[in-house]
Formats: C-alpha cells, sequence, structure tokens
C-alpha cells in the first residue's frame, strides 16, 4: 500500500495536536481527516472508511478507549492507535485489551510515529490479506466435498462432521483406493485446525531410518549426509493434521517412538537432546487388517489403542454401486476444468459398464479409467469402447466365486427351498441330516423370521 | 528574476548563513537575499521543553514576507518542535511561502561526536532545500536520492541526495515560472 491510498483519522480536543499531525501526514503523502470529539469521529466513520484512527485517550465526553469500541463495531478493520500523555502502564494495557493495534506517548518522536504508522499499515494489509486466505481456504474446502450418495457415504461423512470438532485421534480403514486421504483431508477441512498445515506422510514408502529423521527431523551431522539441521513432519505440522498413511508397515522401533509422541505431544530431532513440544492432530490410515496385526504381535497394542480413538471405515466401491456414477461425473468434471473441454456425460452403456465393473482398485481406478476415457473420447458423450477394461475383466456378473461361497449359496437355497425342512433338504442335496446341521453351524446360516 | 529572501532566526554564524543561502538559490535557481533585521524567537519558545515552536515562526515568517518575495525562508539555531512532537527539523506549510529550518540537530556535537563544518553545511543544505519544497507543494518523495525523501533521523539526510529528483525539479520550475507569470 503506498502511503496516498492510506486514510488516517486524527481525533484530539486541542486543535494544535490536530493541525500539526495534520499536516505532517500531509507532507508525508496520507490522507488525513481530523476530528475534535468522539462524537465528530463517528459521523466521520459514517462518511468513508479509514486506515488508521489516531485517537487521544483523555477527552471530554467520550473518551480514547470508548471511541476505539465503537469505531472497532462500524469497521473491524480500522487500526487503532491509541495517544497518551501519560506513560501508564494501566493505560496501555487497557487501550490495547481493548483491540487497539499500539499506543504512542505524547510528544512522540518523528521517526517513532513514522514506524507506528507503517507497522499498522503493514498489519491492516497482512490482517486483510490473511482474511482472504481464509475465504479462499473455506471456498476450496467447499469444493473438496467427498462425493458420495451411498448411505455408507453418508455415515462417513456424518461421522467425518462429528469427529472433525473435536481433537481426538482418527484410525481410517479401508482398501487401497478408498479415498482414506480424502477423509483425512475432509475432517482436517472441517477442523478449527484448517487454517494450519495438513502434512502427509506415507509410512509404508520409508526405511525405518528414513522415516524416522522424516518424522521427527534431524540436527546437523546427526548421520552421514545430514548436513544442515532439518525439521521433521511433526513439527511441520505443529498446530495442524499429521496424516499418517500405511501405518501398519512401520517398525517396532519406530511403533514406540511414535507412541511416546503421541502421549507427550514432544518430538527429539534424530541425533538431538532437546524436547520440541509440538501441537498437532493424528490421523492414521491403514489398508490392513491393524486389530489382527496386533493378535499376531506385528503392532502394538498401546499404540493401537491410542490410534484407534475413533475409527472410520471406508466400504470398497463395488459394495456402494450408487457412488460410482456420481464420482465418475465428479472426476469428469474436474477433467472438463483442467483440460479446457467440455465433454458432457457418459452414454448408457458406458454409464452400465462403470456400474458393473467390480473396481478392484476402488476410486483410484475408478478416476484412472475415467481420465483415460476423457482423453481417448472426441465425442460429447464418453462411449464404452473408451474404457480402459473389457466386458469381461472385473465384472461382477462373471465373477468366478469360491468354492465355499457357492456351497453356502447353493444349501441357502435348498433351505428356502424347502422352508427350512432340514429332512427334505438333505435329501434335495443328496447329503445326510447330520452334515447339513453341520454345514448350517458352518456357515453361521439363519432361518429367516 | 524570482528572489528567495533568507532570514536569521536568532543568530546564526554569517559566513555559514550566506554560504547555505548562496548554495540552496543556487539549486533552485533563484536569487536570494538577506533580510536586515534577524527575528528573535524567544516569543515561540516552550519554557517546559526548552524548545521553540517551529509553527508560530513559520506563521510570522508568512507575514514578514515582503511582496516581491517567492518565499521566505528562517535559518535557526535553536531547536524546534511542535507541541506533538518531541523535535522537527523544520517546518513549512505546504504550498504556502514560508519555512523554517533549525541547524540545531545536524551539528554532529548533538550527538556527541567532534564538530565536522562540511557535514553540517551538507545537511543544512538539503534540510533547507527539504522545507522550501514543501512550500512548493511537494510531499515526501518516494525516491531515496531525492532532497524530498523524508527524513526523521539524521542518518536518513546523510543516506538521501542533495538535489530534486525529477518530477519534483518540475514541480518547482512549474511553481516559479507560475509566479514569474504573475510578476510579469
Amino acid at each position: 500500500m503506498e502511503s496516498g491510498e492510506i486514510r488516517i483519522l486524527v481525533v484530539d480536543d486541542e486543535m494544535v495536536v490536530r493541525d500539526s499531525l495534520a499536516s505532517w501526514f500531509e507532507e508525508e503523502g496520507y490522507e488525513v481527516g481530523t476530528a475534535a470529539s468522539g462524537k465528530e469521529a463517528l459521523q466521520r466513520m459514517q462518511e468513508g472508511s479509514w486506515d488508521i484512527g489516531l485517537l487521544d485517550i483523555k477527552m471530554p465526553g467520550m473518551d480514547g478507549l470508548e471511541l476505539q469500541r465503537k469505531m472497532k463495531e462500524i469497521d473491524p478493520a480500522v487500526q487503532i492507535i491509541i495517544m497518551t500523555a501519560y506513560a501508564s502502564v494501566q493505560t496501555a494495557v487497557d487501550a490495547l485489551k481493548d483491540g487497539a493495534y499500539d499506543y504512542i506517548v505524547k510528544p512522540f518522536d518523528p521517526d517513532q510515529l513514522v514506524h507506528i504508522i507503517r507497522n499498522a499499515t503493514e498489519h491492516k494489509k497482512l490482517s486483510a490479506d490473511s482474511e482472504r486466505l481464509r475465504r479462499k481456504v473455506d471456498e476450496e474446502t467447499e469444493e473438496q466435498t467427498v462425493i458420495g450418495e451411498s448411505a455408507q457415504m453418508r455415515r462417513v461423512m456424518e461421522l467425518v462432521r462429528q469427529v472433525a470438532r473435536t481433537d481426538s485421534t482418527v484410525l481410517i480403514l479401508g482398501e487401497s483406493g478408498t479415498g482414506k486421504e480424502l477423509i483425512a483431508r475432509a475432517i482436517h477441512n472441517h477442523s478449527p485446525r484448517r487454517y494450519m498445515p495438513i502434512v502427509t506422510v506415507n509410512c509404508g514408502a520409508l526405511p525405518e531410518g528414513i522415516l524416522e529423521s522424516e518424522l521427527f527431523g534431524h540436527e546437523k551431522g546427526a548421520f552421514t549426509g545430514a548436513q544442515y539441521k532439518r525439521k521433521g513432519k511433526f513439527e511441520l505440522a505443529d498446530g495442524g493434521t499429521i496424516f499418517l498413511d500405511e501405518i501398519s508397515d512401520i517398525s517396532s522401533k519406530t511403533q514406540s517412538d511414535l507412541l511416546r509422541v503421541l502421549e507427550e505431544k514432544k518430538i527429539t530431532r534424530v541425533g538431538g537432546n532437546r524436547e520440541i513440544v509440538v501441537d498437532f492432530r493424528v490421523i492414521a490410515a491403514t489398508n490392513r487388517d491393524l486389530a489382527g496385526s496386533v493378535k499376531e504381535g506385528r503392532f502394538r497394542q498401546d499404540l493401537y489403542y491410542r490410534l484407534n480413538v475413533f475409527s472410520i471405515e471406508l466400504a470398497p466401491l463395488r459394495e456402494r454401486p450408487e457412488d460410482i456414477l456420481p464420482i465418475a461425473r465428479h472426476f469428469l468434471k474436474k477433467f472438463n476444468l483442467a483440460m479446457g473441454r467440455q465433454v458432457k456425460g457418459f452414454t448408457p452403456d458406458t454409464e452400465r459398464k462403470l456400474i458393473a465393473h467390480d473396481w478392484p482398485g476402488n476410486v483410484r481406478e475408478l478416476e484412472n479409467a475415467i481420465e483415460r476415457a476423457y482423453v481417448v473420447s472426441e465425442a460429447d458423450l464418453i462411449g464404452a469402447y473408451c474404457l480402459p477394461f473389457s466386458d469381461e475383466a472385473g465384472i461382477s456378473g462373471n465373477k468366478v466365486e469360491s468354492l465355499t461361497e457357492v456351497e453356502k449359496k447353493h444349501i441357502e437355497k435348498a433351505l428356502l427351498k424347502t422352508g427350512w425342512n432340514i429332512s427334505r433338504a438333505a435329501k434335495l442335496l443328496e447329503i445326510d441330516r447330520v452334515t447339513l446341521y453341520n454345514k448350517i453351524k458352518k456357515f453361521d446360516l439363519q432361518r429367516p423370521e | 528574476m524570482n528572489v528567495i529572501d533568507f532570514i536569521e532566526i536568532g543568530p546564526v554564524p554569517a559566513g555559514l548563513f550566506r554560504e547555505l543561502a548562496r548554495a540552496v538559490a543556487e539549486e533552485v535557481g533563484v536569487a536570494w537575499r538577506a533580510m536586515e533585521h534577524p527575528l528573535d524567537p524567544e516569543y515561540a519558545l516552550i519554557p517546559n521543553r526548552v524548545q521553540y515552536n517551529s509553527t508560530e515562526i513559520v506563521t510570522d515568517l508568512i507575514d514578514m514576507k515582503p511582496k516581491d518575495s517567492l518565499r521566505i525562508m528562517g535559518i535557526t539555531e535553536v531547536d524546534l518542535c511542535i507541541p506533538i512532537l518531541t523535535f522537527v527539523f523544520g517546518e513549512a506549510q505546504l504550498g504556502c511561502c514560508a519555512a523554517v529550518a533549525s541547524l540545531h540537530r545536524l551539528h554532529q556535537e548533538f550527538y556527541g561526536l567532534p564538530p565536522d563544518p562540511r557535514l553540517l553545511f551538507e545537511r543544512a543544505v538539503k534540510e533547507i532545500l527539504h522545507e522550501l519544497g514543501h512550500t512548493f507543494g511537494l510531499r515526501h518523495c518516494p525516491d531515496y536520492s531525492c532532497v524530498m525523501h523524508s527524513s526523521t533521523i539524521v542518518d536518513e539526510i546523510d543516506l538521501k541526495g542533495d538535489t530534486y529528483c525529477s518530477p519534483c525539479r518540475q514541480s518547482v520550475e512549474a511553481c516559479k515560472a507560475k509566479r514569474s507569470a504573475a510578476s510579469s
């Protein structure tokens, strides 16, 4: 901001102060207004906005502190500097408590005045920038809404909103490609920490030594090649969220270090001896059966309980086919924006194939398939021939089921046909009654109500 | 030709006063005169601060300006201030005809250093040109090398140049031309 763009309102009951400050600011190139009382200042506030208010603390009628409150009510962005003839700490504390940017003792040093005005201007600009960025974050948060119309995804989003308000650790479970990181980001974006960073660590991608340095940072000379001091991901996430993906893949040493950090909220850089206090929220994710890993002794039980305060399970895409088309359309919109085309949608045949496909790679596979089809297609509607899979591959209807599944279904069918008459069903199946009872128990089949 | 009247406010070494007037007039491109009687600044004394109110002095200078003069410029050794500021190096009314500059805080001795007459002269020329610039309607200039650049400490006076930058020079010339046209 150039000084010419800054408007300063000087409020003082002494004319000599108003006039001398007005001419001084004019020489500096600021736009200046004056008011002899709080009442007049409030009138001038109605005429237009002021960037800085320089208010005398002692005035007949409304004093500087009261005027400051009223000016802030009219325009919260105005930067108030209180002028006082008495260097009282209490006055300064009262002014600052009430939201003044600073205070200055009369008479003031010209250099001090220049700096205080420059700093207030800079502060106002930074506040405006910060507000703009917050609005942008909020807008982008809205744009990053998780897509899904199925009951499962609606329930997941309900859980996301519930847990986002708290600071609890969250464990996200789900197959690869189900969108665990997207859910972690949704939790972060709906949380009070949303204006601070979310830092992602893929624990499975890094060997033990490197992961430790990555998580906790290292001091210069901590190991060969550590030429500089480096902050770890926990420090980088200070005030925000750390997302630990593929948590089941970490070594027992890192599990133990991680447990300590989660309990104490303090980290020590590799090669360092100073504890650094950090404020973070942890969201962890895995595509493995973490409880099973605990039973098998591959994952610490105490760490599991620390992480599993609140868990969210993401169903694979094949179990929520009603989400496939909305997600596919979302990706289409995204590619339209990114590539500057206007592809309108999918042909009915393409939609049928998309729904019928098994999606073993889940949402990630769906995104890749839509991107590939988008690139290949030249029409307004994407045809089935553009999809990167054939009719047979991965389609549920043609899926080869295991022998156990077939057996279970077949017995269930026989029982339903005979109205759960065990003797007739056994005869139909050409097995004895005891075997049928054992099979019913094995497959946990329940007679319908 | 346009002329600037220089006036001593309180005692100023005669040689220094005349040298400053000559150097400043040369830079502005005008003739100069020294007013016969110095102005006694005692009426502007603020006793509890042992400083002199520059606004009162400038107000008086406006009344003292000869009719044929382009500007009247006071030079003083006393310490100047305005009530709200602890001190000023000088004061001028923007676009008006009078200004005053103080040498008080331009002396090295003020900062506990050995005297340096050459540095004092350089600082004084800059300060007088600066205040005169305000009388020509100039505000503070963002150009660090321009004499109209803002200076609230003496180091900033030392850093800036002793001439007007091109746009500021044009404004000064425009004021002079306007005055010449009006008087002819």
